[in-house]
């Protein structure tokens, strides 16, 4: 795993140049607290912070090729170095380490550019090619690892966190108005864009070079799916099935590749539990797994979870989380993320890893990706109501079908098969809306943006965040099937813009600790794309075609459970027993009126609705939270504590 | 009769929904639902107003759009029902 932040171009003088990459790697040397090491070369420089998991004695970094040409600082796991460090010795390179860093500077010596076709992992490098005088930077295909950037004058900056980047002369913290605005649609940026104004993100499956020419960033792999015409590539059940079984037990067994014991999480869920199950017979020792248990039996799992580590005998650890747990710690959690957030979700997930460390591992399996994958999300079988509903619109009978889906909501217990038609817009939104699947969950989300300011409003004034989404689709996409094009919004935008990155890198690696996930293994991804719609979600049963590939790995109360989704409690740690002073601070008028992006009044008036009784609404929910991080973020990241509100 | 209603309901709508934005122009006949000023568990919310509000019981077949989905459908709504409380006084 790691951290690592760099230069390319003329702006930081030769004495700055040491104390820079210094700074930079200090303020995410959390990423990687076993070792440091920093490059300089005359216009351009590499530091890297290390969590040793590969090649512990002779891994460090940054690494320099034998023949002194290339250097590479790396944050990541190339998961099939075994093999591809084979195939290059028996083309006669000659590895000096036993590390995956060395795979990485061999392939790209042979190949330049197209070495990232090899590659199967979750990584962000950058390579200093000092004969072509060019800094090429790379990022994994779903977005596993993050690589953020900057440039001031002519000089490119980039690091794994922002807050590295703030350590650079001229680079301000300031809010971005338009990823807010993202954010309180959509819950993430859009990439390249950040929350940070002038730092953006580099893509997943991207590579920028810069040179002496300039710079250039393009894709070298793409997410896509069949037409839907086109023949299916798995007509057979029971073969697309075996051949899951195999990627993912082959994507796992690569996954444990390490020097170090390598962990399981455990939600008790269907993606964990089969990936612990796949990998306890690998672990020599025995697996350790971990979970978080809530004190809220709307959001345990525990006994779940306890079912699980008791069928796989695994040495099991949980952490509890109350809700004054995550109110203590909210502030680290948006630290961490760099970015306000609508749920408190992440953070049950940052005392995880914590726990992970203090049992004294640093590597963890997740279940992460496999709703993306094999569409196990309820908006998918939300999206097929909806459908369904428009088909006869008038029908009391087929909007029940809500209340099936959402059973963990109380608030749909109680409503007319009109209102649940309304809420959902089942037979109003137009079906060829490139966004049907996800319009009713923007417009719940979008409604939270009630509480910005009139300047911030203004600020905004005619910008569509969803507009903006539908016009970074592929040409492709409106040729695909209605479920591939909800998979695609969701693994495409969502996975690497929230999931991996506020609930899945930010979070562990607070702590030190790395995630590595078999369902994202891209082979499994390629495979996922091709199987027949119907595979995946077979009438309301999500991911069928992977319980049939696991259905004699888990006891049938875990395979055949219906998703629960992962949630922690919202506006409630915060208010009542849970208050702290920094949230009533960031609440307050003064605090609200300093930041200037929200409107006093209103969000005053949500506080005491929350205080006086917890919100249990969508929009409420989202609101509170939403507000809270923003003014956390503010507080953490600006020094000025003033935010410019002109678009960008 | 029925302004002191809408007045009431208005100010509910407002003060609960919009959280006091009154520059949220909230025209009688706008869709509560397609406006996004109420969610799922804001219906419920309002239903527990009008009960306490006008001192009657919502029956469940009563709860949907028709009567609900804004200002001038729940003041009629309402009407209708203080009206009958009316009459069903009278008759006793």
């Amino acid at each position: 795993m790691c951290g690592f932040g760099g230069y390319f171009g003329d702006g930081v003088a030769p004495h700055d140049a040491q104390p820079l990459l210094q700074r930079m790697v200090a303020a995410i040397a959390h990423r990687g607290p076993d070792e440091q090491g920093i490059f300089t070369a005359p216009s351009a420089g590499l530091g890297h912070a290390r969590l040793s998991i590969v090649g512990l004695g002779d891994g460090q970094q940054p690494m320099t090729h034998s023949s002194g040409d290339l250097t590479i600082a790396f944050n990541g796991e190339i998961f099939n170095y075994v093999e591809l460090r084979e195939t290059l010795k028996a083309q006669g390179h000659v590895f000096r380490t036993g590390s995956d860093t060395e795979v990485i500077l061999h392939l790209y010596e042979r190949m330049g550019l197209d070495c990232l076709s090899l590659f199967n992992g979750d990584f962000a490098f950058a390579i200093w090619d000092a004969s072509r005088e060019r800094m090429v930077i790379a990022r994994d295909r779903m977005g596993v690892r993050p690589l953020f950037y900057t440039t001031v004058g002519q000089t490119l900056y980039f690091a794994s966190e922002v807050k590295a980047l703030l350590e650079v002369p001229g680079v301000r913290a300031e809010m971005d108005p338009l990823a807010l605005d993202q954010i309180f649609t959509l819950w993430a940026p859009i990439a390249p864009r950040t929350a940070f104004r002038d730092i953006f993100e580099l893509e997943p499956a991207h590579l920028l070079i810069a040179g002496k020419s300039g710079m250039s960033i393009r894709p070298y792999w793409q997410l896509q799916y069949p037409d839907i015409g086109e023949p299916a590539a798995y007509k057979d059940e029971r073969d697309a099935a075996e051949e899951l079984r195999d990627l993912l037990t082959d994507a796992t067994r690569i996954r444990m590749r390490a020097d170090v014991p390598v962990g399981s999480y455990l939600s008790g869920g269907l993606d964990s539990s089969i990936v612990s199950a796949l990998a306890a017979p690998m672990a020599p020792g025995g697996l350790s797994t971990f979970s978080v248990t809530f004190g809220s039996a709307e959001h345990d799992e525990s006994m779940f979870q306890e079912q699980m580590a008791t069928a796989l005998g695994t040495h099991h650890y949980a952490v509890a989380c109350g809700e004054g747990d995550i109110a203590s710690a909210f502030p680290d959690v948006i630290r961490f993320t760099e970015r306000p957030i609508l749920r408190t979700a992440p953070a049950p997930l940052y005392q995880l890893s914590g726990l992970v460390r203090e049992k004294g591992l640093k590597v963890v399996l997740t279940g992460e990706g496999a709703d993306e994958v094999f569409a196990g999300y309820d908006i998918f079988k939300e999206a097929r109501v909806r459908r369904f509903c428009a088909r006869q619109p008038g029908s009391r009978i087929r909007p029940h079908l809500f209340r099936k889906l959402y059973a963990y909501l109380p608030g749909l217990k109680q409503q007319s098969a009109e209102y649940l038609a309304a809420f959902f817009g089942a037979g109003d939104d137009p079906m060829d809306d490139p966004l049907f699947s996800h319009r009713p969950r923007l417009r719940g989300t979008a409604a939270a943006k009630l509480f910005f300011s009139a300047d911030l409003r203004q600020t905004l004034s005619g910008y569509d965040a969803a507009a903006e989404l539908v016009s970074r689709l592929p040409q492709d996409f409106s040729r695909w099937h209605p479920l591939h094009q909800a998979q695609y919004l969701e693994s495409r935008f969502l996975l690497p813009g929230y999931i991996l990155s506020s609930q899945g890198d930010r979070m562990a690696m607070a702590h030190g600790v790395e995630g590595r996930f078999p369902f994202l293994d891209h082979r499994l991804v390629e495979f996922a794309t091709r199987l027949p719609p119907g595979m995946k979600l077979k009438g309301l049963v999500e991911k069928h075609i992977l319980r049939e590939a696991t259905k004699d790995l888990l006891p049938d109360t875990i395979g055949r459970r219906t998703k629960q989704p992962y949630r922690a409690p919202d506006s409630q740690s915060f208010v009542g027993k849970n208050d702290r002073d920094y949230v009533r601070d960031a609440f307050s008028e003064r605090s609200i009126a300093e930041t200037g992006l929200f409107n006093p009044k209103a969000v005053s008036k949500l506080y005491e609705k929350c205080s006086d009784k917890p919100a249990s609404g969508y929009r409420d929910n989202a609101a509170f939270v939403g507000i809270l991080s923003t003014q956390l973020w503010q507080n953490t990241f600006s020094a000025t504590k003033t935010l410019s509100t002109q678009a960008a | 009769m029925t302004q002191p209603i809408k007045d009431s309901i208005k100010a509910f709508i407002i003060e609960n929904f919009l959280f006091g934005d009154t520059a949220y122009d909230l025209q009688d006949d706008a869709s509560l639902i397609e406006n996004e000023v109420i969610d799922s568990t804001g219906v419920l919310e309002l239903v527990a107003f009008i009960e306490d509000q006008f001192a009657f019981v919502m029956a469940d077949a009563d709860i949907v759009p028709a009567n609900l989905d804004s200002v001038a459908r729940i003041t009629a709504f309402v009407a209708r029902h203080a009206g009958e409380n009316a009459l069903n006084k009278k008759s006793a």
